[in-house]
């Protein structure tokens, strides 16, 4: 029986997953427009970097390539995980507008299992999207990576995956709290995490609650992290302490987060909130 | 299962909405309770067509939703085969399946993959998932060449049909059918109607079949409960509902039980409500 369920729950991930790949399938061309959007996001970064001097900046009193890879890191890992919260959000308001979201509160399936396969699906296809950016913007920028070691970059990325699925499905919360307003809000949640979590400068340029709140946000670990080892060569021993604070992030947000979810659909079931609106 | 398909005892379940009061300044709004059902109780045993008859608004969905697991009463216990809605919703669910009013579907995926992915949501054998899914749809008469195509491409007749073909394929104990024939043209009624009673003949399901449509609840069901302002007025068969509420009037119809019982016509409700 537990075997069957089990086998019924990996059935139902995988069917949450592909149900997303066929929905980028059939809408291929938006995902081209999407991956343009993406691009010209982080080629304008870099050029603002490569503008640094232009606009005033002393030759000779900073770094350009550095500085350059500084802000292309932020401008790739914020596209990435703004990419993976949309995703998440949107599945479940889009579900909503569909009209299909009863279907899949009625199904068989347990909500960890549904959560995870949204976020799973958003996580390998937001790093397939970022990788093709990422390969153009080296292209682009001439980048230097003669400093850094992707063995612990990547050990950085994987670690942060975990608070990230806890993030994404607190954004898949808020449009089950609000019909109308949760997608917006999704976005207004974003704004504050590109604020406090040093995409673009370091927390030390902050006011101090600003600070407070960025030490509270994964995503400023897993920037730390990832700059110093594509920056600095950071071996993966070095960043140990980072990767164990993203993994303790991890372990409370999914938890958490499910938790959130689950009151969410509670109050959702008690109020009438999964009707089709729109 | 000895336990009744459906069994609900003293079900209260109203919505809360704030609404302003004719004249009251636009920032003054009052909590207003709209109550959908009122202390219902209701056993459904296994098998069977059972219809729930009543003008919208009459609680009809809100039944449904209830049953369906998607939707908590306020008061009051359901079960489904024994299983409580609210305490083992898994277990109901495993048991349940739903055709709504609207065929929910993601219009931009085809028929196949909407169909794959309920199937995946099930659990089942995946292996051919394909060949069962086209032989559901030719019963159903939807051309082979729609099956690979949009949904959004599709009719609201061939999109229902496809909504009954993805509740067969999880193969439920307990249909339920909240207006699966509400705006269709009249052929394709006719082929839903005629569906459901292939499936009444064929297989072990319990069917509860939400209508306003009175003909269409004297032809299908076996029993007819009539609903207005979330309480159950009368309970019986087509036959009896007629023979024992209309008055002794001869050739009596169910929009005849519901005038006598109500002392309004069906569509007099409807429009009502609607307004």
């Amino acid at each position: 029986m537990r075997i069957e369920v089990r086998h019924g729950e990996l059935n139902a991930l995988a069917g949450f997953a592909e149900r997303q790949l066929h929905v980028v399938k059939r809408y291929w061309l938006w995902e081209i427009v999407w991956l343009f959007y993406s691009l010209v996001s982080v080629l304008s970064i870099g050029f603002l970097a490569s503008g640094l001097g232009a606009l005033g900046a002393p030759k000779g009193t900073f770094d350009l390539r550095a500085t350059q890879l500084y802000l292309l890191i932020g401008a790739l890992l914020w596209g990435y995980l703004s990419l993976v919260f949309m995703e998440a959000a949107f599945a479940i308001s889009w579900e909503r507008w569909e009209g299909t979201i009863e279907y899949t509160f009625m199904a068989p399936v347990r909500r960890i299992t549904h959560l995870m396969g949204i976020c799973l699906f958003a996580i390998g296809y937001g790093l397939a999207r970022t990788l093709v950016v990422l390969v153009v913007a080296a292209l682009a920028f001439n980048l230097d990576f003669s400093h850094a070691n992707f063995v612990s970059a990547l050990a950085v990325l994987a670690a942060s995956t975990v608070p990230l699925i806890g993030l994404s499905i607190l954004t898949a919360v808020l449009p089950l709290l609000s019909p109308q307003k949760g997608e917006q809000m999704s976005i207004a949640l974003q704004g504050f995490l590109l604020l406090v979590s040093g995409v673009y400068y370091p927390l030390t340029v902050l006011p101090f609650p600003m600070q407070v709140a960025g030490a509270l946000s994964p995503l400023t670990y897993a920037l730390s992290g990832i700059r110093r080892s594509l920056l600095q060569r950071a071996s993966v021993e070095d960043l140990l302490p980072t990767i164990l604070v993203l993994l303790a992030m991890g372990a409370v947000m999914i938890p958490l987060s499910v938790w959130v979810f689950a009151w969410a659909e509670t109050r959702a079931k008690r109020l009438g909130l999964l009707k089709r609106s729109g | 299962m000895s336990s009744p398909a459906v069994e609900m005892r003293s079900i209260r379940k109203s919505f809360r909405r704030r609404e302003r009061e004719t004249g009251a300044p636009w920032w003054r709004r009052k909590w207003k309770d709209a109550v959908a059902l009122s202390e219902l109780d209701l056993t459904i045993e296994a098998g069977g067509v059972t219809g729930i008859l009543g003008p919208n608004g009459s609680g009809k969905s809100t039944l449904i939703r209830i049953l369906g697991t998607l939707l908590t009463p306020d008061a009051g216990r359901a079960t489904i085969f024994g299983w409580d809605v609210v305490s083992e919703p898994m277990a109901v669910r495993r048991h349940i399946n739903r055709v709504s009013v609207e065929a929910a579907f993601f219009k931009e995926l085809s028929p196949w993959e909407n169909l794959l992915y309920a199937a995946r949501l099930y659990g089942g054998e995946m292996k051919g998932t394909r060949s069962r899914v086209i032989e559901i749809l030719e019963r159903l008469g939807l051309s082979m060449a729609a099956i690979d195509e949009p949904m959004k491409q599709l009719s609201r007749g061939q999109q229902q049909k496809v909504a009954i073909a993805r509740s067969f394929l999880t193969a439920p104990s307990l249909l339920l059918m909240d207006e699966p024939t509400t705006g269709l043209d009249p052929r394709s009624k006719k082929e839903v109607q005629v569906l459901l009673e292939d499936l009444r003949a064929e297989r072990a399901v319990t069917v509860l079949l939400c209508t306003h449509d009175m003909d269409e609840a004297a032809a299908l069901c076996d029993r007819v409960l009539m609903m207005d302002g979330g309480r159950v007025l009368a309970d019986g068969s087509p036959h009896e509902l007629c023979r024992l509420h209309a008055a002794g009037k001869p050739g009596a119809t169910l929009e005849d039980v519901f005038m006598n019982l109500t002392g309004k016509s069906f569509a007099l409700a409807e429009e009502k409500e609607d307004a």
